[in-house]
């Protein structure tokens, strides 16, 4: 569902920064806090302009205080709100985790539909930035573990604006990772206005009849960039874009046309979200596979520092490795 | 809920009609113990037999609007903000008739259409989302305060920390009541504070701090008042350090053996505010049994409800986790 008319090209930063005004202009309930956000704009320049545009009632600074800041959305919600949560880095949502899982999540549930809390936490996530540990996390399956928290990253700027504006309509709480590699150097064209792209929707990135390739984030250019390499072998490059809800039919339907699927996840490898894939496709895709679910991931290891994060991070060469092995099994 | 005189002071009546409701609660929670000692309630449940004052003090003096967030130690104030008892015991039941459908229990009280945004199993739980909902208030302007509950354990958590400086940084309409009992569980407070006034926790934000006797109804109705018109007129938040006793273990068959008999049988023989509020208003053996048998009587009844409520379906535990 987006708009009839004008594209312009952004990059995915200035397409959530687009979103953010778009929503809150649209909605005087949505608000957006979190640190650095107002007189800054933020640290990666998200949300830099609301502050001036919509007042210090609807983007506001908070102290360094993550379950503070969570914590407090509850409340806003509870009395009509829309809040936008920021999480400056990844790894700084932690302390906000205890608050989606011990309440967030619940709340709706507890109080048999009674309560609805549609709160977004937005976060830049992941590697590749040659920034120090805990700023290059990749959190994402704690949240789609946490019942009644969906889970939504995108890759694009145009999904980065679409995800971003359909978690602030949702009536649920929605957690929403943007690939921080890629900020400002993935650029494409981004529907002017408002734009939603709905959730438990994957994207087919790219078409093909071999193998299938699944990622979310940043790692579908990986993908992308693999299926390049792979120029004798047709790909389906399949984009999750949204972990949970989860479009379990497009995950299938590739499988069924492929039957061979490698999963890329840049998460530490032990019960990542691949891991959950591979379980959907060994219970419901298994006549169709020709051979074994692979997954490409990073380790189970703190992030790296910057002189070796390169060897952590799945690569293209790595998804290639994969994707030669399994054809040819 | 009759609604008491206005300008914080109580007449003779009002002082009865909180030793009726004092009362009731006792007797509420004394009943939750006798069924859980029957092997009819399962655990894990934390009555506040000693703490009832703090509970109808403060609740008698908020007005229509206001919302509170409680503790685990939450049958007072849920009775006290006005649930009703068939509702609340249905609720220990598990039954579908319970103030949360039967999926919240003893520690996850919710009661919305009354002001009442939850218990909470999780100690510190409530402050930051009273912390948020009253600057709602703030930022809409609306003539109501929040209220949160919680114990002088709470106040070793971080979301208490963060909660208090964000509301006096806010200027937010919020009361925050920590009811000291002087036991985080078994451990007592000297043990987990390191200074002896609770509530220099709160000056340290430059929060305004009122102490009061958490045994004398009318000392909590009125320091209560005060807070909740401070905080109304926009004047910032109040931290309210109420000093209490818990009359009881932490749960319900807690043998209590970090505790001396000697100390608990004179707290008892000393600290029970139903018992200050009877001798204050000087109340005949016949007023009391009067009122004590008609609360007894509507204790039973919200036992015979709750068994005879409807039981939540497996199924239906899979519904309401997203919209």
């Amino acid at each position: 569902m987006s708009c009839e008319g004008h594209l312009a090209e952004r990059s995915i930063v200035e397409a959530i920064n687009d979103c953010l005004h778009v929503e809150l202009e649209r909605d005087s309930s949505v608000m957006v806090l979190g640190e650095d956000v107002g007189r800054s704009g933020g640290v990666f320049r998200a949300t830099a302009g609301l502050r001036d545009r919509f007042g210090p009632d609807r983007c506001f600074d908070t102290p360094l205080a993550e379950a503070g800041i969570l914590g407090t959305a509850v409340g806003l919600c509870m009395a009509g709100w829309r809040p936008v949560c920021e999480m400056q880095y990844d790894a700084f949502s932690y302390p906000c985790l205890d608050q989606l899982i011990t309440h967030v999540g619940r709340y709706r549930w507890r109080t048999g539909g009674k309560m609805e809390f549609p709160i977004v936490v937005r976060m830049p996530y992941g590697g590749g930035v040659r920034a120090p540990e805990l700023h290059d996390d990749s959190p994402e399956t704690y949240y789609v573990h946490t019942p009644g928290v969906k889970v939504a990253i995108p890759s694009t700027p145009a999904d980065a604006k679409g995800i971003l504006a359909a978690a602030i309509r949702d009536p649920d709480p929605v957690v929403v990772l943007e690939p921080k590699l890629h900020y400002r150097t993935s650029k494409g064209d981004v529907p002017d206005g408002e734009h939603v792209v709905p959730l438990g929707k994957a994207r087919l990135a790219r078409e093909g009849e071999d193998l299938t390739l699944v990622a979310y984030g940043s790692m579908v250019a990986v993908c992308e960039a693999a299926a390049d390499a792979l120029d004798d072998v047709s790909v389906d490059v399949l984009d999750i874009r949204s972990l949970k809800p989860l479009d379990e039919e497009a995950l299938l339907v590739s499988a069924a046309k492929t039957g061979r699927v490698v999963i890329v996840q840049e998460a530490p490898r032990t019960c990542g979200f691949a891991a959950e894939l591979a379980a959907i496709l060994a219970e419901k895709a298994i006549l169709d596979l020709r051979g074994p679910v692979l997954r490409v991931t990073g380790y189970d290891v703190p992030y790296p520092y910057w002189q070796i994060e390169d060897a952590y991070m799945p690569s293209a060469k790595r998804v290639i490795a994969a994707a030669r092995r399994l054809l040819d099994f | 809920m009759a609604k008491v005189e206005q300008k914080g002071t109580l007449s003779k009546s009002d002082l009865r009609e909180f030793f009726r409701e004092m009362l009731l609660i006792r007797r509420f929670e004394e009943k939750v113990e006798e069924r859980f000692r029957a092997g009819e309630l399962p655990g894990f449940l934390h009555v506040a037999i000693g703490q009832e004052a703090v509970a109808v003090g403060v609740c008698r003096a908020l007005e229509e609007g206001d919302i509170i967030a409680s503790t685990h130690r939450a049958h007072g104030h849920t009775l006290a903000k006005g649930t009703t008892p068939n509702e609340l015991m249905a609720e220990l039941y598990g039954k579908m008739e319970g103030c949360s459908h039967g999926y919240g229990g003893s520690m996850h009280l919710y009661d919305i259409e009354r002001g009442n945004m939850g218990a909470n199993a999780v100690v510190g739980g409530g402050l930051p989302a009273i912390t948020g909902a009253a600057l709602s208030f703030k930022l809409r302007g609306e003539p109501r305060v929040g209220v949160a509950f919680f114990g002088d354990g709470a106040t070793n958590i971080g979301t208490f920390h963060e909660s208090l400086n964000l509301a006096q940084l806010w200027q937010v309409p919020a009361v925050f009541v920590c009811e000291n009992n002087h036991w985080a569980e078994s451990t007592p407070s000297w043990q987990h504070m390191p200074i002896e006034d609770i509530s220099q926790r709160a000056v340290a934000y430059g929060m305004k701090a009122v102490k009061v006797d958490g045994q004398d109804v009318e000392a909590v109705y009125k320091a209560a008042r005060r807070a909740l018109e401070h905080a109304r007129g926009g004047k910032g938040p109040v931290f309210l350090a109420v000093n209490t006793f818990r009359l009881v273990g932490h749960y319900i068959g807690d043998p209590q053996v970090y505790r001396s008999k000697e100390e608990l049988e004179e707290t008892r023989a000393t600290q029970d505010p139903i018992e200050h509020l009877r001798t204050k208003l000087e109340m005949s053996a016949d007023e009391v049994e009067e009122i004590d048998s008609e609360v007894k009587e509507i204790v039973e009844g919200a036992v015979e409800f709750a068994k005879n409520g409807t039981d939540p379906k497996p199924e239906d535990a899979l519904k309401n986790i997203y919209a």
